[in-house]
């Protein structure tokens, strides 16, 4: 089910949007003109992950050293500060089995949105999820 | 048959009955230092001589130490086939590093002469001196010797064992494949607790409890085991029990704190399960919960047996924990760590 | 912020939620210039708190998140987490609908500062304080009854001022002391307590002054994390062992997030040595692991969570159903969440007592 979050204007680049979708609290946001979506709720003890602050990952082969990249791509939970990757939703420590659900997010033009019957401004570009 | 034939004891003490025993093996300065300051002997608070635990009321015949022969005995009544000699002897207590490295030298030596040369049945820890380069120089030294199957310092010293000061020690292990025994007791650099110093003896038998997890915490956190994929670790006498609830917690705060050690790319008790070894005596839980303890390790490959000889731990024989995997305990995971246990019988 | 629907009390819960371990933050340091001499508000702008540490801000070994709080508690204007009332009744008290509160204040409340004058006097201020801007607006909260406890008869008389008063429910005590609680120089807080008839909750933190290992200084937080378990077992031995409950036989002691899953351990290995060194304590009449059960109780937070969930039934179970206390340690980062942090499989009977009933029994609430 598609759903129209924002202007693309609304989330600029390093910021974070909160919106209801479908029944679920969704968190998007905007990595250098992509846009990610996040079920908003650590799979822990269900924070909200949009409280929580946004790093880079730092990574190691040895102790002493310091691999910091992709910075502003991961969400630390507010409380317990569980790592989660922004691009898919999984934890760093185990990205198998903990995750929070990543969701489709896109840009689409208001001219299509309008035509599906939306209620937007044909001139804008929106972000969209599909919950 | 005897109840632990063919079994590897992974901790005895060869008591140092004192200085003078050391005397014929340091070095001729050292040896006359003992007159000319009146040295009195390196006798730890940890295990203070007459105190009952230090040694079993029937294991002390005359009231003096047992010796050789007394531990040779006891062997013979396991039926042990393998017997690795922890020497305790507080010689990591001497802030002269010199002098440190002398006697703990001199201690190598007289266990390699009066024990090792004595009974093929003998393996013995490298006590290891204080200072970096002096502990790889000692390793370098008794390596060759094939009698020497591990390194053994004191849980509680002066730096925490996770440090990178002591890498170079931890280099030298790995290539030898020696694995590291850190043992209970402490060099009396700290007080036994983090809270300053205990009034009671009792105190200080139960602290050794918090060493250990300190030491793990730092073994762990600094990397040791990631920079040295070979090194094993030994913790001998820490009770065990600690263990589950030491690993729950530091998993934990590793998934939420893992970036300030971004090293530690795996939960940390996968870690510990890998890399840490513990012997099983003293083994600080009741039978009725023991099963159950050794659920919550996770593996049937982390304890050792050992009889702790002469310690009082129990009375007559030791006890199996119920639950335990008899031919891994007494055996298996022993055989498995120790790759210079030639001669094992099958 | 979280927006978790506004009714959410833990399934099971029943009635009556009860919190042990609650954080109130003072807005700033002028807070307490009310209840302070002009020396001491002197001293405390210019000099400021002087614990066993080097650091004038912050700790020695720097958090994990700002102020060790969760992101999302800091007031929606700015303020800093649980500093102030109104925010916290909203997100916390009314969020999960609490009956009681049990207030630990933390630094900057002068206890272990190394000037005793010093910390008497902030005592008796952050005493005020939790009265006047939390308990009084706030019938579901209690205080703790904070003691300058390196002097331990300026302690006793800060009890004895306040014993009495139900507004107080247990006296406070940080875990790393300058010597390890249970040494004689601190009975005459246990003597004042019992005589009043208030819990001693033992909370982790203070600086000892001592390396924080046995053996040696650890490098990072994440060690002490670690050793906040490690501290407790020392303090609970010397407590037992130097025969404290023996002395106090009507003293109860909490220990505030500590964690409580190595209790047993510490039980067990003093049973195991106790026989061999009897002759060394006649002063202890009884097994140590008895005076652990009828003297000690522990918190929750934060709770231990095995790969294997039911491994933390059986270490309850050795622990005792009628000793677990939950806790959250709002507004921390490591704060548990009382809806999903106990136990889902444990019957509700059980649920009930963790949640509330143990703490009712304990403080008498």
């Amino acid at each position: 089910m598609k759903h129209v979050v924002a202007p693309v204007a609304a989330i600029p680049a390093g910021a974070r949007h909160v919106t209801e979708a479908g029944g679920k609290r969704i968190v998007v946001y905007n990595l250098g003109g992509e846009f990610f979506a996040l079920a908003d709720r650590c799979p822990h003890q269900g924070a909200s992950l949009s409280a929580g602050q946004i790093m880079g990952h730092v990574c190691s082969t040895a102790p002493g050293q310091y691999e910091y990249a992709r910075r502003g791509e991961v969400v630390r939970c507010p409380w317990h500060a569980w790592e989660f990757d922004i691009r898919t939703g999984k934890s760093f420590f185990d990205p198998r089995r903990v995750k929070t659900r990543a969701y489709d997010a896109h840009v689409e033009c208001g001219e299509l949105l309008a035509a599906e019957a939306f209620s937007v401004a044909v001139e804008n570009s929106y972000v969209v999820v599909e919950v | 048959m005897r109840s632990f034939e063919g079994a590897i004891d992974a901790d005895l003490h060869p008591m140092v009955p004192g200085l003078d025993a050391l005397r014929p093996h340091l070095e001729p300065f050292w040896a006359d230092s003992i007159d000319q300051r009146g040295l009195e002997g390196f006798e730890s608070q940890s295990y203070p001589p007459h105190a009952p635990r230090t040694v079993r009321a029937d294991w002390r015949p005359q009231g003096r130490f047992p010796g050789l022969p007394e531990m040779q005995a006891w062997l013979d009544k396991t039926g042990a086939a393998i017997g690795i000699l922890n020497p305790i002897y507080g010689v990591q207590l001497i802030f002269n590093a010199d002098m440190n490295r002398a006697f703990t030298q001199g201690l190598n030596n007289w266990v390699r002469a009066e024990w090792l040369e004595r009974d093929a049945r003998l393996r013995a820890s490298i006590v290891l001196p204080n200072e970096t380069e002096h502990a790889v120089a000692e390793i370098e030294r008794l390596a060759p010797d094939r009698r020497f199957v591990q390194a053994m310092r004191l849980v509680m010293g002066e730096i925490p064992h996770g440090r990178r000061t002591h890498w170079p020690i931890y280099a030298a292990l790995e290539k030898h494949g020696l694995p590291l025994c850190l043992h209970a007791g402490s060099a009396y650099r700290h007080p036994v607790t983090s809270l300053g110093w205990v009034s009671w003896y009792m105190e200080d038998v139960a602290a050794q409890q918090q060493a250990f997890q300190s030491a793990v915490a730092s073994l762990i956190t600094e990397g040791v085991f990631v920079q040295f994929p070979g090194l094993r670790v030994v913790l001998a006498e820490s009770g065990v029990s600690w263990l589950p609830a030491f690993l729950w917690r530091m998993s934990k705060g590793w998934k939420g704190v893992r970036f300030e050690i971004p090293w530690q790319a795996e939960p940390p008790a996968e870690t510990v399960r890998r890399h840490i070894r513990l012997t099983a005596q003293p083994f600080d839980a009741p039978d009725e919960a023991a099963a159950q303890l050794l659920g919550h390790l996770g593996s049937q490959d982390l304890l050792l047996w050992a009889s702790d000889f002469p310690h009082w731990n129990y009375d007559g024989l030791p006890s199996l924990p119920p639950g335990v995997d008899r031919e891994k305990f007494l055996r298996g995971n022993a055989a498995a760590l120790y790759n210079r246990l030639e001669r094992v019988p099958a | 912020m979280n927006m978790m629907l506004a009714n959410a009390k833990p399934a099971a819960a029943t009635l009556g939620l009860c919190d042990v371990d609650i954080h109130p933050r003072a807005p700033s340091r002028d807070a307490f210039d009310p209840w302070l001499s002009a020396e001491m508000r002197h001293r405390m702008h210019s000099y400021g708190l002087r614990p066993r540490h080097g650091y004038v801000r912050g700790t020695p070994f720097p958090k994990s998140q700002p102020l060790a709080s969760r992101r999302d508690a800091w007031t929606p204007q700015g303020g800093s987490p649980a500093s102030d009332l109104a925010f916290f009744r909203e997100q916390h008290l009314d969020h999960y609908g609490i009956d009681v509160g049990l207030l630990n204040p933390l630094q900057p409340s002068g206890q272990g500062d190394t000037n005793d004058g010093f910390s008497a006097a902030m005592a008796h201020a952050v005493n005020e304080w939790q009265l006047a801007e939390w308990v009084v607006p706030e019938p579901r909260l209690r205080a703790s009854l904070v003691v300058p406890y390196e002097d331990p008869e300026a302690s006793a008389r800060e009890i004895r001022k306040r014993a009495g008063d139900p507004r107080f429910s247990q006296v406070l005590l940080m875990s790393r002391t300058s010597m390890p609680l249970g040494n004689p120089r601190y009975w005459p807080i246990y003597e004042a307590a019992q005589e009043a008839g208030l819990p001693v909750g033992i909370h982790a933190f203070g600086y000892s002054g001592w390396a924080m290992t046995n053996g040696g200084w650890p490098s990072f937080y994440i060690e002490e994390v670690s050793e906040h378990a490690t501290s407790c077992q020392s303090l609970l031995i010397s407590m037992v062992v130097e025969g404290v409950f023996e002395r106090f036989p009507r003293l109860k002691i909490v220990l505030i997030e500590c964690g409580m899953a190595w209790l047993p351990s510490v039980a067990w290995r003093l049973d195991k040595i106790y026989p061999s060194l009897r002759c060394e304590v006649p002063h202890l009449k009884r097994k140590p692991s008895e005076y652990i059960r009828d003297h000690v109780w522990v918190s929750t937070q934060p709770i231990e969570e095995p790969e294997r969930p039911e491994h933390l039934r059986d270490t309850m179970e050795w622990i005792g159903w009628d000793k677990i206390l939950y806790a959250s340690d709002y507004p921390h980062w490591d704060f548990d969440d009382p809806r999903l942090s106990i136990p889902n499989w444990l019957p509700a009977e059980t649920r009930a007592a963790i949640y509330g009933g143990n703490a009712r029994a304990v403080y008498g609430w």
